[in-house]
């Protein structure tokens, strides 16, 4: 059995979730083999991270290099392909960073590649049989990946949850890294500016996706909105064909919103929008298509055109609260 | 700048809904209709504004069969200055790295300062780019959402990051970037554009071409194989609520009271 190393995402000297995550994700490989945090950083920061991994890895290998204080993942992968042990299943979580380091750290390992797994089937001889989904997950599929010369899996976070386990009372070890130099040189971090509006304030949010079809429709969202008291948020589509303002996107690469109620009109649901909706809200879905992924997470589901249907709502909520339509 | 963006001919998601067929393992492949995968657009675009401002060529390169040249001209008619096809029997079932291995021939071959592609196929990976990257030691970065051209052979770069966030790197030529959909507006194109690229020759190049070793392509070589198609897990899957659309609204209306929604 190869051995399998999870790479660890931290910051500010914080673990990320998805290290438990990867933890549960070897088990499910294997649970015999031989299991190693690896982590890249620098200073007081890396120290906090490796103390903290250490009550649930029984190893951490730590990386640690001036040039890694940010994790640059040209450099991280420069120090991973020197290190790793080849024939290794390296397990990433499937982030921006996953997608950046990844691919190409397979190329430097002489490894296989599968992006975004969401379930591990089994493994039968050097071939470990994954689940992917394609299409924004409307469908999934099974994948055999050869892991003879060893694999590099980016796994979707929140797809394993982490395992109750007993304190592993890990060791760090230190592993020295060569000098690291990389041409892409990162510079600087630029926040958003809040927007107009801040979405993560409300407990209402009427959010369109691809589904309102025009910038003008926006408008009937917006009377919904105001019919109930809510904001008007986005799915990526929206923003790209530049009909909303980024700050009102809600998903991974925009805002987390925690809403007591969240209305996804027309938003197929890919994963990287529900990663922006936490604190388990009551989540109602409007789409014409009966086979969108996001009926599947949501608590109700109204299968029909959301230019016809939340027209007759916003009357309903202003007749129910004593204002005349219009 | 001579920049090579390559893309892909991808079922239309806009054009189809996309099901399993009635055995339950692909997906409905009768009367599917194809086009470019969508991001590989904001690619192409991205290139063609980079050539106006700093001068050069972009080719447009697909590796596949003939059904794929119209996405090719396609990119084309939006202004692409070539289309190259790569095929060979032997590249029939290549993986991502497969695909990799075909591009790297091709840009050994040939040679380009910036190398893009679209930042994921609907069917992908998302991992075709960093691979290439990675084959022929050039820098790269994912999830491009801006590029500014510097002096001295760099490039200064955006990257989406978590929260809306953009990380600013500098890069040096030549290298591949993954371009993020919103970074541009890719221009319309209608069919008096790809008329007019109708008839402009498209070479298409095979494994001997690129001195390409058949074992390293192909089904054969292949570490990662899709098995097949299924149904996703239901989860706990909606209640769809049913009646008149006055009804739903009605009801709708309560359950967003009860749950906190009316402010």
């Amino acid at each position: 059995m190869p051995r399998i190393f999870a790479y660890i995402v931290h910051k500010d000297g914080a673990v990320d979730d998805t290290a438990l995550e990867l933890r549960a994700t070897a088990e499910r490989i294997d649970s015999t083999a031989v299991l190693t945090a690896v982590v890249a950083g620098w200073g007081a920061e890396l120290d906090a991270v490796c103390e903290t991994l250490r009550a649930s890895y029984p190893e951490i290998w730590k990386l640690s290099h001036e040039c890694l204080a940010y994790p640059n993942a040209e450099l991280v992968r420069k120090a991973l392909a020197e290190v790793v042990p080849r024939g290794s299943i390296v397990l990433v979580p499937h982030s921006h960073f996953g997608v950046d380091l990844s691919p190409g750290l397979s190329i430097d390992l002489d490894a296989a590649f599968v992006s975004d797994v969401l379930e591990i089937e089994g493994l039968e001889g050097p071939s470990l049989k994954l689940v992917r989904q394609e299409f924004g997950g409307v469908v999934s599929t099974h994948v055999r990946c050869d892991i003879s010369t060893g694999a590099v899996l980016n796994i979707r976070p929140g797809a394993f949850p982490p395992l109750d386990r007993a304190p592993a009372a890990g060791q760090v070890r230190e592993v020295p890294v060569g000098p690291l130099t990389a041409r892409r040189r990162y510079l600087s971090t630029i926040v958003p500016e809040s927007g107009d509006v801040d979405i993560a304030k409300f407990k209402m949010l009427v959010s369109v996706g691809r589904g309102i079809q025009d910038p003008e429709n926006v408008t009937i969202a917006q009377e919904l909105a105001d019919a109930v008291g809510g904001a008007v948020s986005c799915s990526r589509p929206v923003v790209d064909a530049k009909w909303m303002d980024k700050s009102r996107q809600v998903g991974s690469s925009g805002k987390t919103v925690k809403p007591k109620v969240y209305m996804a009109c027309g938003i197929s649901g890919s994963f990287q929008h529900l990663a922006g909706l936490k604190g388990n809200p009551f989540i109602v879905a409007v789409n014409k298509n009966s086979k969108a992924p996001i009926f599947r997470v949501a608590d109700v589901g109204i299968v029909d055109d959301l230019l016809e249907f939340l027209p007759v709502l916003t009357t309903k909520a202003l007749e129910e609260r004593g204002v005349p339509a219009k | 700048m001579k920049i090579l963006v390559c893309i892909r001919r991808v079922p239309d998601t806009s054009e189809n809904e996309i099901e399993l067929n009635r055995a339950g393992n692909d997906i409905e492949r009768d009367d599917l209709v194809y086009s470019v995968n969508e991001p590989d657009n904001y690619a192409v675009e991205e290139a063609l504004q980079i050539v106006q401002k700093a001068g050069g060529e972009v080719t447009v390169i697909t590796v596949g069969g003939e059904e794929d040249e119209e996405v090719l001209r396609r990119e084309m008619a939006m202004g692409a200055h070539h289309g190259v096809l790569l095929s060979d029997d032997s590249f029939a079932g290549s993986d991502g790295r497969g695909i990799a291995t075909i591009l790297k021939a091709f840009v050994e071959k040939d040679g380009y300062d910036l190398i893009l592609t679209g930042v994921q196929a609907e069917d992908g990976g998302a991992q075709v780019g960093g691979m290439l990257a990675a084959m022929l030691d050039y820098p790269f970065a994912s999830l491009v959402t801006s590029i500014e051209l510097l002096e001295g052979g760099k490039l200064q770069i955006s990257r989406e990051i978590e929260g809306g966030s953009r990380e600013m790197n500098e890069i040096d030529l030549p290298c591949v970037l993954s371009i993020q959909t919103g970074i541009n507006e890719p221009r319309y194109v209608g069919m008096r554009g790809i008329r007019q690229v109708a008839s402009v020759p498209i070479p298409i190049v095979g494994a001997s071409e690129l001195d390409l070793e058949p074992a390293l392509v192909g089904a054969a070589a292949a570490k990662v194989r899709r098995l097949d198609y299924f149904a996703p897990p239901a989860g706990k899957g909606a209640r769809i609520l049913q009646g008149s659309r006055e009804e739903i609204a009605g009801e709708l209306f309560e359950l967003l009271k009860a749950k906190g929604g009316l402010n």
